[in-house]
């Protein structure tokens, strides 16, 4: 993705600028209505200042004016800004998409934009994949950059999980058969560069609620401006118009009404440089309300590979002999668990030794479920309890075979995972494996607690071990010997209690659970139809990300709530600056309502229009950014937000106003 | 500053206050039992009578309603009970229990009335007890003290159920609401209450005039009539309509300071009774008592400015000008202390004069009333209307914890904010939209007796008043005139139904919804942090609101004081 930029550098700034006066056209405005109310005041005013009725100074009138048109321009400003933001970063992907040509079978060349689902391509290498598929012959290596800014190449290969390839990404090696499996211009990358520019904007639930409750309060404070001629005129006077519009703009809640979609589209941003794409908005504030967290174990909890920390020799075996065993069983194990047993055998002066010239290697099969080495004097054998067992039916009954399921089962109680050890037949006892736990899981976890979220382990495990890891990561339940059926029941489960749930996952068979979870993250890595069926998909594939995803859902709603709570505080200034300003010459003794002691009543009502206004681009770097979120309980939260937002909402207007009425006065502009 | 406020004034305020919060459990484990269908100890004597009158009216109880059918079955009786009154009071002349030959009432008095007894405000435009005959009074406004009190509790209880089922259609059955309120609750308790009045010296008689010779030896009518089961009705169902136009002031309605203070009780008691069958019904009582507390705060503070206003009137070189119209038996903390809790609780029963208090001393009934009468409340629009202010609340904070807003377990959406808003905002659309009509008509304009922002205040308070469903008068309005009889009446049906209907609306939406069980993440609603929330929205949003028209009224009519311009 592209770097990120500061916030209000000039190439940002301009052409939102541009697009700020372009929004202004009232096709554009009425979607936001409180904009639109304030833009029809305006026109008001200005018509009114044109004909000649104002009953107010000239100069008053126009800076009224003029400031009116700033609050809705404000308003356009932080929305382009915030699109802008998002359509640097399209740039790039559209830089990946254009000119891409497609290979057939049959070795024509057409563009990719030709395209239908269900046709197949060649894509060699250096190619670019012309779009979104699955690899149905051959393995490649892939390199994605174009997509998640990660350079190292990945593997896509026919069948498995990893098949999926995306439109845009090239192939560094090999060459692979592809199916096409997207419809044109619906790929991943168009997907993707719409939901950046923010074009195919939709409002989410919680915003259409929110801009209703705005609508509502415009009406309201509508109702309550409009009669105040009625109640002027008993009183034996009147309310010039610019007067009451100004009651009314400073009144109804311009300031969220002005940021709230930009609040949106930055959420959405903050989430894409996060190289996490998020299919609607309404998954993201899904985010924010999540109960239940379904983590896999691996690569979530645990970093994925076990690690050799004990020998167990069964009774009357010597220690350094099952050493010996395990180190010359796994010397030829290139894989993770296979090192670890030479490290610990090693590192603990059991045993040492280089490979026999004789030695053949017994590679893992599916069948025997066993590994090892033969040499001209024995057979080595590692593997599963069972497995080694089931290899040795005249050793299975033998006590030393009871002694070595006990042991297994000591181990696994403590979430560790036993590899017995046999040569020539013998048993000889078991090497415990322990998972290991990513440093910081613990912290984090207790974390979510406080935030009320419940985090469920999910691991193939049996229960016993499932339990020893789950303990000692501290989540809170786990899913043990879990089938993609027992992870789609246990979501069902949850939110028939009204729970919601996410979960990640990258195979086909995630794919029901990921439909089914209220936030589905899938892995860039996955399949297709596991993309196709979560609502998000990780760049990264990184499943820890979960966690992230749902702060940053947090901070969305935070963002909202804490500028809408400051709006609506703002008003209580706001009245006292205008109120006596506006009545104190029907009744003179209104003027100790003005506590503020702004100089004349035209400097008190310029004062808290300027205010309004401005309050607006000094909130768009908040907007945009998001409130400081920290992971803690609602009660503290709300404390804490509460205290910034609502009590300074009730007095930063206070000051400001106060403020601006002294240049106010001091530049004699009213 | 010398003020006449007292260490006696501030612990009646404070005694009475707590006295209210001790009353929510026991009332409210009562009303629990009505809203569960469940029975009470008063089954054995009067389950028959209430068998008896599904037999005879074709309800079956346990058939629940969706809420538009409860709020239809609801609407259609209110209108026949309308027409019922109108009739009864246009021929009041051919009725029978007329004794004085009294004349019918006019169309736009008889609407009026009708109206103002229905919607359980009690706004009375003529002096009860020269106009209305006994039959009127027991018959055609009698029946809707309870009825009327009935209904603001069945709405309550409809919205209760919205909070507390999940994935239900339904939210209860009105007839049976209706029916166990009046049976189990305001029926036993107006007796007893009735009973402990007139042992207290309040007229109860069929009788209509008692002549007595003065010493000076002329003759005075004394009026009397079924004066205190009319008292015990109109305070605990916050009706407010007395039986003589000087209300709670006249000492036959209420003779002693026990009496006087039994009223002020008796008027909170159910209200008060209700957040605590709230918390219950939503499975937390805690939710309750933060409402309940968020309620006193907002009254403690009320009754606290009208007293400090009041007493401090005596140190303006008014030459006793606040003393007139002034309760004398009870004293100033009680006057204001009443006056605190009638406006607070849409009961619009008076002791005093509110045209005669200090202008701040007036201002806190009127601000009170344009809350929407949410402090205690009326019975049922009390707690409803606080419920629309929460959800507003939990609307703007909730937000600010990370998540979607809930309460007590429901999601607050789209369509909970649609009807609140709708609901909220007809109360200043129906105070200040008649308010400016009237003050700008010259048929409204004939109205206030006094000019000036005094005369504004008069105004404001008529429409408050009616809007809020609270029935009491500033006084010197004459408003028996068709153009307030008409506008008031308006205002008094669009106060009532038009908030009743989206909150019916509310609970049917929030009844079909799932339950969203509480985390530590979840929006906190009990607590301190939480009851402060809602009194600042309450002020901000149901208050503010209102300031343009108060800083006209009697705030303009404060400062004229105190800069001794006079109007």
């Amino acid at each position: 993705m592209s770097t990120p930029q500061s916030m209000f550098a000039p190439e940002l700034v301009l052409p939102a600028m541009r697009d700020a006066l372009r929004k202004l056209a009232p096709r554009e405005l009425i979607g936001n209505p409180v904009l639109f109310t304030t833009a029809v005041v305006a026109t008001l005013l200005t018509v009114l200042l044109v004909i000649g009725d104002g009953g107010l100074s000239l100069g008053f009138q126009l800076q009224l004016i003029a400031w009116l048109w700033l609050t809705v321009l404000f308003g356009t400003f932080a929305e382009a800004l915030a699109e802008g933001r998002g359509r640097a970063q399209a740039a790039s992907l559209r830089a990946a998409k254009s000119d891409l040509v497609a290979r057939l079978p049959d070795g024509r060349m057409i563009p990719a934009s030709q395209l239908q689902r269900g046709d197949e391509v060649i894509v060699e290498t250096g190619d670019l994949i012309p779009a979104d598929g699955e690899v149905i012959e051959g393995v490649a290596s892939v390199n994605e950059a174009a997509i998640t800014g990660e350079s190292a190449p990945v593997i896509r290969e026919a069948g498995g999980d990893r098949s999926a390839v995306t439109a845009g990404t090239r192939v560094i090696s090999d060459h692979i058969r592809v199916r096409v499996t997207q419809e044109p211009g619906q790929g991943f990358l168009d997907r993707m560069i719409a939901l950046v520019e923010g074009a195919q904007r939709q409002k989410t639930p919680n915003e259409i609620a929110l801009t209703i409750l705005l609508v509502g309060l415009t009406i309201i404070f509508l109702i309550a401006v409009s009669t105040i001629p009625a109640f002027a005129h008993y009183a034996g006077g009147g309310v010039p118009v610019a007067v009451l519009a100004a009651l009314l703009i400073t009144l109804i809640p311009t300031t969220i009404a002005a940021l709230l979609s930009a609040i949106g589209i930055a959420g959405m941003d903050r989430l894409v440089r996060f190289n996490v794409l998020a299919k609607s908005g309404r998954a993201v504030e899904a985010a924010g309300d999540i109960d239940v967290l379904l983590l896999d174990k691996t690569g979530t909890i645990t970093v994925g590979d076990r690690a050799a920390c004990e020998f167990r020799p069964l009774t009357g075996v010597p220690m350094e002999r099952l050493a010996q065993a395990a180190l010359l069983a796994s010397l030829a194990d290139e894989t993770p668990e296979g090192r670890s047993i030479v490290v610990l055998a090693r590192a603990a002066n059991l045993a040492q030794g280089a490979l026999p010239e004789d030695a053949q290697i017994i590679p893992f099969t599916a069948q025997t479920r066993l590994s090892g080495i033969r040499t001209a004097q024995s057979l080595i054998q590692k593997g599963a309890v069972d497995s080694l067992l089931r290899a040795h039916p005249d050793a299975a009954q033998s006590p030393a075979a009871a002694d070595m399921r006990r042991i297994a089962d000591d181990i696994a109680r403590l979430g560790q995972t036993p590899l017995g050890v046999a040569e020539n037949g013998r048993l000889l006892g078991v090497v415990a494996l322990k998972d290991i736990i990513k440093s910081g899981v613990r912290d984090r976890f207790a974390q979510l607690r406080q935030m009320g979220i419940r985090t469920v382990m999910i691991t193939g495990d049996n229960p016993l071990t499932a339990a020893a890891i789950a303990a000692e990561a501290g989540v809170d339940d786990f899913l043990a010997e879990a089938t993609p059926e027992d992870k789609l029941a246990l979501i069902r489960h949850e939110q028939q209690g009204g729970r919601l749930v996410a979960m990640c996952g990258d195979g086909t068979n995630d794919a029901p659970a990921l439909a089914q979870a209220d936030v589905g993250v899938a892995m860039n890595t996955g399949t297709q139809a596991a993309r196709e069926a979560g609502n998000m998909v990780d760049l990264d594939s990184d499943p820890t990300k979960l966690i992230e995803i749902v702060g940053l859902g947090k901070q969305l709603l935070m963002t909202r709530g804490a500028l809408t709570t400051f709006s609506v505080a703002n008003d209580v200034a706001k009245y006292f600056a205008i109120i006596p300003a506006m009545f104190v010459v029907l009744y003179p003794g209104l003027g100790a309502l003005n506590v503020m002691g702004l100089a004349s009543p035209q400097s008190a009502i310029l004062s808290a229009i300027i205010f309004n206004a401005l309050i607006i681009p000094a909130l768009v770097p908040l907007a945009l950014r998001g409130v400081t979120y920290r992971p803690m309980g609602a009660g503290p939260m709300l404390a804490r937000n509460l205290a910034i937002y609502g009590l300074g909402g009730l007095i930063a207007p206070f000051v400001g106003i106060k403020a601006i009425d002294l240049a106010v006065a001091a530049l004699n502009l009213a | 500053m010398t003020t006449g406020m007292t260490m006696s004034g501030w612990g009646l305020i404070l005694i009475f206050t707590a006295l209210v919060a001790l009353l929510a459990k026991p009332v409210g484990r009562w009303l629990f039992a009505l809203y569960e269908g469940r029975d009470t100890p008063l089954h054995r004597l009067l389950g028959p009578v209430e068998r008896g009158f599904y037999r005879a009216s074709g309800i079956d109880p346990a058939r629940e309603q969706g809420w538009l059918a409860y709020g239809l079955h609801m609407l259609a009786f209110q209108v026949v009970l309308t027409l019922f009154t109108y009739a009864i009071l246009r021929l009041q002349g051919v009725l029978p229990m007329n004794p004085r030959g009294l004349a019918g009432i006019g169309t736009d008095g008889a609407m009026n009335t009708a109206i103002a007894f229905v919607t359980n405000t009690n706004w009375q435009w003529y002096a009860g007890e020269s106009v209305l005959s006994n039959f009127s009074q027991m018959v055609g406004l009698t029946i809707h003290n309870f009825l009327s009190a009935a209904t603001g509790i069945a709405i309550a209880f409809a919205l209760f159920r919205g909070f507390a089922r999940h994935e239900a259609r339904t939210v209860g059955n009105f007839w049976a609401d209706c029916t166990r309120v009046t049976l189990y609750l305001l029926l036993p308790l107006c007796v007893v209450y009735a009973l402990f009045l007139v042992a207290c010296g309040v007229p109860q008689t069929l009788a209509s005039l008692v002549e007595a010779h003065t010493l000076e030896g002329a003759k005075q009518v004394i009026v009397l009539g079924p004066v205190a089961s009319q008292e015990a009705i109109k305070m605990l169902g916050t009706n407010g309509g007395g039986f003589y136009n000087a209300n709670s002031a006249h000492p036959f309605e209420n003779p002693t300071a026990l009496t006087n203070f039994v009223q002020m009780l008796s008027i909170f008691a159910i209200g008060s009774g209700l957040t605590w069958c709230f918390g219950r019904a939503v499975g937390n009582t805690r939710q309750g008592w933060a409402i309940l507390c968020a309620m006193l705060i907002l009254f403690v503070a009320g009754a606290g400015i009208a007293y400090w206003q009041e007493a401090d009137g005596a140190t303006l070189a008014m030459a006793g000008g606040h003393m007139e119209g002034k309760e004398v038996r009870f004293g100033i903390a009680a006057s204001a202390l009443f006056s605190a809790v009638t406006t607070a609780a849409s009961c619009g029963a008076v002791n005093a004069m509110h045209d005669s208090f200090t202008a701040i001393g007036g201002l806190i009934p009127i601000f009170n009333m344009q809350l929407g009468e949410i402090v205690i409340g009326g019975v049922g629009s009390g707690i409803y209307g606080f419920l629309l202010f929460a959800l507003l609340a939990v609307f703007v904070a909730g937000l600010m914890v990370g998540r979607t807003p809930e309460y007590v377990g429901k999601k607050i959406e789209a369509r909970e904010v649609k009807l609140a808003v709708l609901a909220i905002a007809v109360l200043p659309l129906s105070i200040l939209g008649f308010t400016a009509l009237a003050a700008v008509l010259p048929a409204g304009l004939a109205g206030p007796l006094n000019k000036g922002p005094h005369g504004f205040s008069e105004i404001l308070y008529a429409f408050s008043s009616a809007t809020a469903n609270n029935g009491s008068a500033f006084a010197g309005l004459s408003a028996g005139t068709p153009f307030y009889n008409g506008l008031l009446g308006v205002a008094m049906w669009v106060g009532r139904f038009f908030v009743i209907i989206p909150v019916l609306a509310i609970a049917g939406s929030l009844a079909a919804k799932r339950h969203t069980p509480a985390t530590a993440g979840s929006f906190p609603t009990t607590g301190a942090l939480w009851v402060g929330l809602l009194i600042g929205v309450i002020l901000i949003l149901g208050g503010l609101t209102f300031l343009p028209s108060l800083a006209l009224g009697p705030i303009a009519d404060q400062v004229s004081v105190l800069a001794h311009t006079g109007f």
